[in-house]
């Protein structure tokens, strides 16, 4: 049941502008995310996705409205792909008003529509089952997509979830961003056998993707999403992919020969590398309208938390 | 100066695992170099390997195996990264852990203990801020205590392992960076000492330790926040207040604390979690019992609000207790306001 897309071609290919715009996005969201943390202008705490931002514009086009998407701590740019409002998310984080969560959830606690995030490891994957019971007998043909990281296989929620999901043919779709660690520890120290064969055991179709070209992982995610909801049934996909920043921030411990692998991986730099003069435009643009976004966000009032949305 | 908070608690665990050759510390990304989410755990993987093992995202697994080290007459201590995530190891506690000790109609002793990295202020939200040890209280066989800059971590935790119970030991965030007070020594004003049976409960006091207007009782992770308000009740309103913080929370130390309450007739108990089901609330139930006839005025308790814990900032203060819910409350307890 598990089929391979096999290693990115050599050169990324030419994306279509939309889709690097929003990958530009997500990208200079995050470091300036890391750059105010750095400046003492952030509190608390926050996970960017550094790396990973291809993930999500992969799905974008693959993905109706109808569906629901479940979050995890790394879920800017899911958010990102899902509403393009820099401005939205930005203010959450700074807890400014226009938040959209009112501050109150921050960078891992979101709701809105049907996009939710939540910042306990596995959780939301029986939550998103119980999701995709109800799309299966009132929406059929909509889906419910988990995001979650490979260090979140140690947690007995996913199985259960997923045992559900399989027995009673919901249409779940677990995404797994597999950045080869948790935190500081490398998967190698979490997990035994391998994702392939813990979907095999549910009876759960898998499929692998290695590339990191937003093109080449459309094409092997949109077969798989198809089949989730013209077929009902559950699917994990597993890709394979690189953590370029830190779990949070200022806490990498990794050997400098792993951060510059991950690096090395990097779609940022090697998309540049391949197509210059597109990319050159649309990252100065990117990094411009996130500047301005900080600026504008930065100067608003502290967001309001009402009294009837107290509880 | 004093060390740190952090680094005294460190080194408890240090020294417990060299001292005890079947003691395990499990957890996530406590090995070195990361040395643990709070940094509470840096050098013990250097040194112990084999007993110092940073576990999966499991957290009643984890937990499962400690009880499994502990039926096999080993001892484990286990840090959950987030004491929110507790929540994932309570069936763990509740009905394996702490029953094991008594429902096989004999004593079987469970050495182990889960740490818990507690309380807000730090911008972390709604599911990495809360204190969690009212959910734990009165559970038959389990032991609650409280980290503190007055008690030290290996002592306790060395009580809590050779209790033969299992244990929580919760540790505010916030704490961590504090530092240790030492020599009976708080500030230029307020001394303390150790009182009670088994010295668990810290005894502040300025002047002198028998003359007080009102008694507050807060666990460890309030204990800086306790002190900074006795001062300031002193300094602006000539109130004297006598803080008591008891390293132990569940059984109940009542008795450490009735002479101080008994002579001052008032006392405030405060807590960070929210109201009802309280370690605050059984305090009170107790002293109302005891000693009914010496208080002056009802045990007042405070909480956070009824609220989930906010991300932002200045939204978390309106949720939190604060330094200035405590403080009206001992002047109004004082003051018959
Ligand atoms: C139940 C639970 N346990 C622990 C944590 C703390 N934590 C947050 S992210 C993380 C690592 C997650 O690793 P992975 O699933 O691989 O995702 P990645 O961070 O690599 O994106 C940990 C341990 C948590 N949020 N929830």
């Amino acid at each position: 049941m598990t089929a391979a897309v096999t290693a990115a071609p050599p050169a990324p290919s030419r994306l279509a502008d939309d889709d690097l715009d929003l990958l530009l996005l997500i990208r200079h969201f995050e470091l300036a995310l890391l750059d105010m943390f750095g400046r003492g202008e952030l509190h608390g705490t926050t996970h960017t996705c550094l790396g990973q931002e291809y993930v999500p514009v992969a799905l974008r086009p693959l993905l109706a409205d109808g569906d629901h998407v479940f979050s995890n701590h790394r879920g800017h740019g899911h958010y990102l792909a899902r509403f393009g409002d820099p401005h939205g998310l930005l203010a959450e984080v700074m807890g400014r008003q226009g938040a959209v969560c009112r501050g109150v959830g921050g960078s891992q606690h979101i709701l809105r529509d049907r996009y939710l995030s939540t910042g306990v490891q596995g959780e939301s994957v029986p939550v998103a089952a119980g999701v995709a019971l109800h799309l299966r007998r009132a929406e059929p043909g909509h889906l419910a997509l988990v995001h979650l990281g490979d260090g979140t296989w140690g947690e007995g929620a996913v199985y259960e979830g997923l045992n559900m999901a399989a027995l009673w043919r919901l249409p779940l779709l677990l995404v797994v961003e597999h950045n080869g660690i948790a935190q500081s520890t490398p998967t190698s120290a979490q997990l035994a056998g391998d994702l392939a064969g813990r979907a095999r055991a549910f009876g759960v179709a898998h499929t692998l993707v290695t590339s990191t070209d937003t093109n080449t992982v459309r094409a092997a995610l949109a077969p798989v999403l198809r089949r989730v909801r013209e077929r009902g049934t559950p699917a994990v996909v597993e890709l394979r992919t690189h953590r370029v920043g830190p779990h949070s921030k200022g806490d990498d411990t990794r050997r400098p020969e792993e951060i510059g692998y991950a690096r090395a991986q990097d779609w940022y730099a090697r998309y540049a590398r391949a197509y210059p003069e597109q990319f050159a435009a649309h990252d100065e643009r990117q990094r411009r309208h996130v500047a301005e976004v900080v600026r504008e966000v930065a100067g608003r009032p502290a967001s309001r938390w009402e009294e009837a949305g107290r509880g | 100066m004093a060390e740190r908070v952090v680094e005294n608690l460190n080194q408890a665990l240090h020294a417990l695992l060299a001292d005890d050759p079947g003691l395990y510390l499990l957890g996530e990304d406590l090995v070195d170099p990361y040395g643990g989410a709070f940094k509470v755990t840096r050098g013990l993987s250097t040194r112990w390997p084999e007993r110092v093992l940073s576990t999966p995202l499991s957290e009643g697994g984890i937990v499962g195996v400690a009880g499994g080290l502990a039926l096999a007459g080993q001892r484990a201590i286990v840090e959950i990264m987030f004491s929110d995530f507790v929540a994932l190891a309570f069936d763990q506690i509740l009905n394996f852990a702490s029953k094991s000790t008594a429902m096989y109609g004999r004593a079987v002793p469970m050495r182990l203990v889960v740490r818990c990295p507690t309380g807000g202020n730090r911008g972390y939200g709604p599911t990495h801020s809360q204190s969690l040890q009212k959910h734990f209280v009165g559970i038959p066989g389990l032991t609650l205590c409280e980290m503190s800059p007055f008690h030290d971590n290996r002592a306790v935790l060395a009580g809590l392992l050779g209790s033969g119970r299992p244990g929580l030991f919760f540790e505010d965030k916030v704490l961590y960076t504090n530092r240790m007070y030492a020599d009976g020594v708080v500030d230029e004003l307020f001394r303390y000492d150790l009182v009670g049976a088994d010295g668990d409960v810290a005894r502040v006091w300025v002047d002198d330790p028998e003359q007080c207007d009102c008694v507050l009782v807060v666990p460890g992770g309030l204990a800086v926040r306790a002190v900074a308000v006795a001062r300031e009740l002193l300094l602006r309103d000539d109130i004297v207040c006598q803080v008591l913080v008891p390293s132990r929370l569940w059984p109940l130390d009542v008795d450490g604390l009735l002479p101080a309450v008994a002579r001052a007739g008032r006392m405030v108990v405060a807590e960070e979690s929210t109201a009802g089901g309280t370690w605050g609330a059984e305090l009170a139930q107790a002293v109302h019992t005891r000693r009914w006839k010496a208080l002056r005025a009802p045990v007042r308790l405070v909480h956070s609000a009824d609220q989930v814990i906010p991300t932002a900032a200045h939204l978390e203060r309106t949720v939190l207790v604060q330094d200035a819910d405590i403080h009206r409350a001992v002047k109004e307890v004082v003051t018959g306001a």
